[in-house]
């Protein structure tokens, strides 16, 4: 039987990946609920008023959703190292810069997509406007993928290690703050009343650089990490 | 086979480089020590009275060589860590983390520096501008690659881990480098172009590149002790070393 190509690999990997987080369901819905906890306390610290909910919205919404991504990270790859499964994937003729990118792939679906579903719900509950929640989820579309796939050079980075959760954070969290700033910037000036554009087009920009060459830093990272 | 006398390969052994280091230590230590007694002299009594900002201007003598060292070292740490990765050289892996340290101290004190002359000139201690706000990215990559390494126990894995986050994070360099040209925030434009002729007082711009100078040179002398260090904790079991008393 001829090897598999790279695409069929490729869609294996995915389907693989998304089976098995819905077979433990309560991970993927933990990610969320911390997401939308954490969104709710803010009102609930800093007060009802409207005008403030409302000026500090984008950069509460994005910072939950950095450090909800941040949770959600040592699955890329933390199960599939612990059972051996990640040596094999080591192993195959597919091109790793594939393999990563399907992991990555099937992680952001399970975890970044149902917060950027949700995010309008608690957009509403800081009085944002119809316009200012399609930004927020144009922003959130366009930056979590970033998220996923630079978490991914993290995880990779510390597969194994003794306090890998909150060395992940301290390796990964620098690197975030640029999609921070345009992802929150974003929203902000559409609150604002003026042009999301160009911070939309930084993040695309972001996106496709982060494409190119994320899951190559992460491949070498997971050969450095499996030894 | 190369012409030259001197075969320089030789030196990428700990075992050569380590006397090599002691030799250039003293030298660029004293060195140092003078360009700082120098610099310190040009910048608090020769260098003149600011217009607007009176003598509250001249933290900039620090600021400036600071920033720059904090920046510089970044990029030599990454190709470093590179060449180590590359070649499997593990004394470049070594000098990357024996940069480190360095490197974060002087990105600490220009922050610190910045921040204490954001009071006077501007009126805050802190504000969110691009240089300000990728310059304490950079300090953050720096404790980054520092922890990164000190987690992982296996020298071999920590060394290449190290390479891939300091080779992922040099992005951040020239975006700092550039920050002031892109985007119109708080942080003054660059007064000392390659080019043009800089717009400073000559006194002034003097006392700025000795203290530049003074800090390099501190950075390679400290960087070959850490160095030395580093052999030792690593290479204690070659025979070198095991059999001979290690002399400073």
């Amino acid at each position: 039987m001829p090897p598999p190509s790279m695409f069929s690999m490729f869609r294996w990997l995915v389907w693989r990946d998304l089976l098995l987080a819905w077979r433990r369901r309560t991970d993927v819905l933990a990610t969320l609920f911390f997401f939308i906890i954490v969104v709710s306390l803010f009102p609930l610290g800093i007060g009802p008023e409207a005008t403030l909910l409302r000026t500090i919205a984008p950069g509460v919404v994005w910072v939950a959703a950095l450090l909800a991504s941040m949770l959600s990270l040592n699955r890329i790859f933390g199960n599939d190292y612990q059972d051996g499964t990640l040596e094999q994937l080591l192993l195959t003729p597919q091109p790793l810069y594939l393999i990563v990118l399907a992991k990555v792939l099937a992680q952001w679906l399970v975890s970044e997509v149902p917060l950027v579903a949700i995010a309008p719900v608690l957009g509403l509950q800081f009085g944002l406007s119809q316009n200012t929640l399609g930004v927020m989820v144009v922003s959130l579309l366009l930056g979590t993928p970033v998220l996923s796939l630079i978490g991914s050079i993290g995880a990779a980075l510390t597969l194994g290690l003794r306090s890998a959760n909150v060395l992940v954070a301290l390796l990964v969290l620098p690197l975030y703050i640029p999609v921070l700033i345009f992802g929150a910037g974003a929203i902000e000036a559409s609150v604002a009343g003026g042009e999301a554009r160009p911070y939309l087009l930084l993040l695309g920009a972001t996106l496709v650089l982060a494409l190119a060459f994320a899951p190559w830093a992460t491949s070498a990272a997971l050969r450095i990490s499996v030894e | 086979m190369s012409k030259s006398r001197i075969n320089w390969y030789k030196y990428a052994a700990p075992v050569n480089f380590y006397p090599l280091a002691g030799k250039m230590l003293p030298w660029f230590s004293g060195l140092a020590i003078v360009l700082f007694a120098v610099g310190l002299y040009l910048s608090f009594f020769v260098a003149p009275v600011d217009f607007q900002q009176g003598h509250s201007y001249r933290i900039i003598f620090i600021h400036v060589p600071a920033a720059w060292m904090g920046m510089f070292l970044y990029v030599l740490l990454a190709i470093y860590a590179g060449i180590g990765w590359a070649f499997n050289a593990r004394l470049g892996s070594m000098m990357a983390t024996a940069i480190a340290p360095t490197g974060a101290i002087f990105t600490f004190i220009s922050l610190v520096t910045g921040s204490l002359w954001g009071k006077p000139a501007w009126g805050v201690y802190w504000v969110w501008d691009a240089r300000m706000t990728s310059t304490l990215i950079l300090m953050f990559l720096y404790i980054g690659f520092i922890s990164l390494q000190s987690s992982i126990d296996d020298t071999r894995r920590a060394d290449r881990a190290g390479a891939v986050l300091a080779l992922v994070g040099v992005i951040n360099v020239p975006i700092i480098y550039f920050s002031v040209q892109w985007w119109n925030t708080l942080h003054q434009g660059a007064t000392i172009r390659i080019a043009n002729k800089p717009t400073m007082a000559p006194t002034m711009l003097a006392a700025m590149l000795v203290l530049t100078a003074a800090c390099w040179i501190y950075s390679i002398a400290i960087t070959l002790a850490r160095v030395r260090c580093i052999i030792l904790e690593r290479e204690s079991e070659a025979p070198w070393l095991a059999e001979s008393a290690v002399s400073a």
